[in-house]
């Protein structure tokens, strides 16, 4: 008798170890660790890194920047005929990094999937900061920036209007309203978090979270209120995330180029979206379960199993895709769709072509299927890494290394990148600054989230059995 | 009586796909002798930059008309293809327009040609790469004319600054000229009583510029003259205005 219930109890104590949502605390005492691990003093070597990366940016974003416009684009390495180069590789990598914020954030949240609550409010800091650095390398790839607000619909005098056959001015329509609304997503479960920070901190702290937190005090009808507003929210932006990747597929589907015409790349630029943006995710969950403190208690291996799974499956999902998308235009048999591919495969930068296949493919399939290596942070945030270089070069085969081939091989020419590479490390490093300068000024956990999900689950007994339940919440 | 497809009036959609256009060029390939000619009057009438020696190396050359040649066959049996001048096609359906968000390139509805708006433009570079002849030029830099190219500028043409999309216009300057001249005096536009630069400049007199619309053309009367004309990837639906003969 003793032994069974001596065993009964070894496998709680093991469940309430393995699942954040049945190892509860109290509630101050969460509040307390969550409010330590956003203001505690940085230490020597946040600022180092703080100090270096704004060297980087200052440096490779704004003062690249300033000299492409003084000077024009030919400091980059944009040449006829990859009339576009990194910029737009950038752009297509940093809307995908965006879209997991959401898909985790909004998809999870609609589905009610109870992992996700400790890590939805890190996800939806990267959509928009991604979302920022998508912004940047657009408007960096324009020849005319100065110009850019032509390309919003504005009434004006002389009645001229953006072209809306264009799929660049649908393009722009679609970050915007992106941007808006997944910023405005990220803001409304932050208010309980930041009503809760402004209660507990003082001087400057107070101001400001006073100020984000619009006077919100956690009575009934506010969070009616605002649960209201997160439903609508949650459904809502998850068509304008699919219907943002696919209008950035349709700049290059709609042009009539080998290689580009392709009728599966909205599906297919979404699903490729996800996959490095479920490689950002968790290794930003990697990044900061080391280096904040009490992490290790909100971010556990439950966590980056529950997203190995995910990007096993995305992982799959984006070979298919691609398998697709080859496949039938190789079987078309045009002569310049078939002399691209060789291009693509067996021209100077076939490397990457091979390399893009082994990181987003074979590392993946190789190391997640197993549970054990699935939740280890460190291994998975390793194929995290491995899928966003992948991504990365699947996004420079279709812009710079299609353009290559056209229909007139008199202009055939390698692209060579200038400018744009401090430019592209410029985005990387800011984002990671707004990362790091968002840590120490928000609840990076959404804490009332995780406490209504722990005050959700029960261990129940079922004879010697002991069963996780879930209440009904909403 | 049925209404049929054309009745409809709706001036956005083209129902008929007729855009046969008005002006036309013929170029035989066959007495092209490569000599460049055409390249330089081009530069010359239209005050195209010279870009330097460090971007032309770059493969940056501004020229709204190049020379193509290839070699054929393997070596030793190597054979030079013909020279074949490219400008751009002043498509009836050219897949520029359509991808330009800021409306910089548009199609004219009285010269039929195909416009590029230099102050419209902001370097999106989209049109470029739509184009599937590649014949367009981008202004990636301010680039300086040394003394004394700035004093041969021609008044007529506008000077382009850096970030800016250009290309063939057809001389749409020398054709404006030639029919205000023919309005002033009350009459038409006579074929041959002007001509494009590059037209003008060929000692060998292969390329032909005039109306294609009217039968008694130069232009009309060597393409039906010459049955074996070939307007490039014509496939894809472009409607291209440049006939080329080649092995007649």
């Amino acid at each position: 008798m003793a032994d069974h219930k001596n065993h009964a109890e070894h496998a709680e104590a093991h469940l309430r170890e393995k699942h954040l949502m049945l190892d509860p605390l109290p509630r101050g005492k969460m509040n307390e660790m969550v409010m330590e691990s956003m203001t505690e003093k940085p230490t020597w070597k946040f600022w180092l890194v703080f100090a270096v990366l704004s060297v980087i940016t200052a440096y490779g974003l704004f003062y690249s920047w300033g000299v492409m416009i003084a000077e024009g684009l030919g400091v980059a390495g944009v040449n006829r005929p990859a009339y576009w180069g990194i910029f737009l590789v950038n752009t297509v990598f940093w809307i995908g990094i965006s879209h997991a914020g959401t898909f985790i954030s909004a998809i999870l949240r609609v589905f009610k999937a109870e992992f996700r609550r400790p890590f939805t409010r890190a996800a939806e800091l990267m959509t928009t900061f991604g979302l920022v650095q998508a912004g940047f390398s657009i408007f960096m790839h324009m020849g005319r920036v100065w110009l850019s607000y032509w390309l919003m619909p504005y009434p004006n005098q002389r009645m001229l209007w953006p072209n809306f056959h264009s799929p660049l001015s649908w393009d722009l329509l679609a970050i915007t309203t992106y941007l808006l609304s997944s910023t405005m997503y990220l803001f409304l479960p932050l208010i309980p978090d930041v009503a809760m920070a402004r209660d507990r901190s003082t001087g400057w702290r107070k101001t400001f979270y006073k100020v984000l937190a619009l006077g919100f005090r956690g009575t009934e009808g506010e969070w009616t209120h605002l649960r209201n507003a997160m439903n609508i929210f949650a459904f809502a932006i998850i068509p304008v995330m699919f219907s943002v990747h696919t209008i950035v597929s349709w700049d290059f589907a709609a042009a009539m180029r080998p290689g580009w015409n392709s009728t599966i790349f909205g599906p297919y630029f979404v699903v490729g979206a996800l996959h490095s943006g479920m490689g950002a995710v968790i290794i930003v969950l990697a990044v900061i379960r080391s280096t904040m403190k009490h992490m290790k208690y909100f971010i556990r291996a439950e966590h980056f199993d529950a997203i190995g799974k995910l990007m096993l499956i995305i992982s799959m999902t984006w070979a298919y895709f691609f398998f697709n998308d080859y496949m039938v235009q190789w079987y078309g048999g045009d002569k310049w769709t078939k002399q691209l591919f060789h291009f693509h495969e067996a021209g100077p930068l076939g490397w990457m072509w091979f390399a893009m296949l082994i990181f987003n493919v074979a590392i993946p399939w190789a190391i997640l299927w197993n549970p054990k290596w699935r939740s280890t942070p460190w291994l998975v945030a390793v194929v995290g890494i491995f899928i966003n270089i992948g991504m990365w070069f699947e996004r420079y085969i279709i812009v710079p290394i299609s353009l290559t081939i056209n229909r007139m091989p008199f202009t055939w020419r390698l692209y060579e990148p200038g400018i744009e590479i401090p430019l592209g490390i410029g985005t990387l490093t800011f984002f990671i600054l707004l990362y790091m300068a968002a840590s120490k000024l928000i609840p990076l956990i959404p804490v009332w989230e995780v406490q209504e999900g722990q005050m959700a689950h029960e261990l129940k007994k079922f004879g010697r059995e002991t069963v996780v339940t879930v209440s009904e919440l909403e | 009586m049925m209404a049929t497809l054309s009745d409809l009036k709706i001036s956005e959609v083209k129902l008929s796909g007729k855009e046969a256009g008005k002006w036309g060029m013929v170029i035989d390939q066959d007495i092209c002798t490569g000599c460049q000619a055409c390249v330089a009057a081009c530069a010359m009438e239209n005050n195209i930059s010279f870009v330097g020696e460090e971007d032309a190396g770059y493969g940056r050359s501004m020229h709204w008309i190049r020379i193509e040649r290839f070699w054929e066959g393997e070596y030793p049996e190597v054979k030079m293809t013909p020279n074949q001048p490219m400008m751009c096609q002043q498509c009836g359906q050219a897949p520029c327009e359509p991808v330009c968000p800021a409306f910089a390139t548009v199609h004219s509805m009285a010269e039929e040609l195909n416009l590029q708006v230099y102050n419209r433009c902001v370097g999106t570079r989209y049109c470029a790469n739509n184009c599937p002849y590649q014949v367009r030029s981008f202004n990636w830099r301010d680039y300086e004319r040394p003394e004394p190219l700035p004093n041969q500028l021609n008044p007529d043409v506008t000077v382009r600054r850096r970030g800016i999309m250009e290309k063939c216009t057809f001389c749409i300057q020398r054709i404006h000229r030639a029919q205000d001249q023919a309005k002033a005096e009350g009459r038409e536009v006579v074929d041959g009583e002007f001509t494009t630069a590059c037209a003008q400049a060929c000692p060998a007199s292969a390329i032909t510029f005039g109306r294609t619309d009217d039968p008694a053309s130069l232009v009309s009367q060597l393409m039906k003259r010459r049955s074996h004309g070939v307007k490039h990837l014509e496939e894809l639906g472009t409607l291209p205005n440049v006939t080329y003969f080649k092995g007649g």
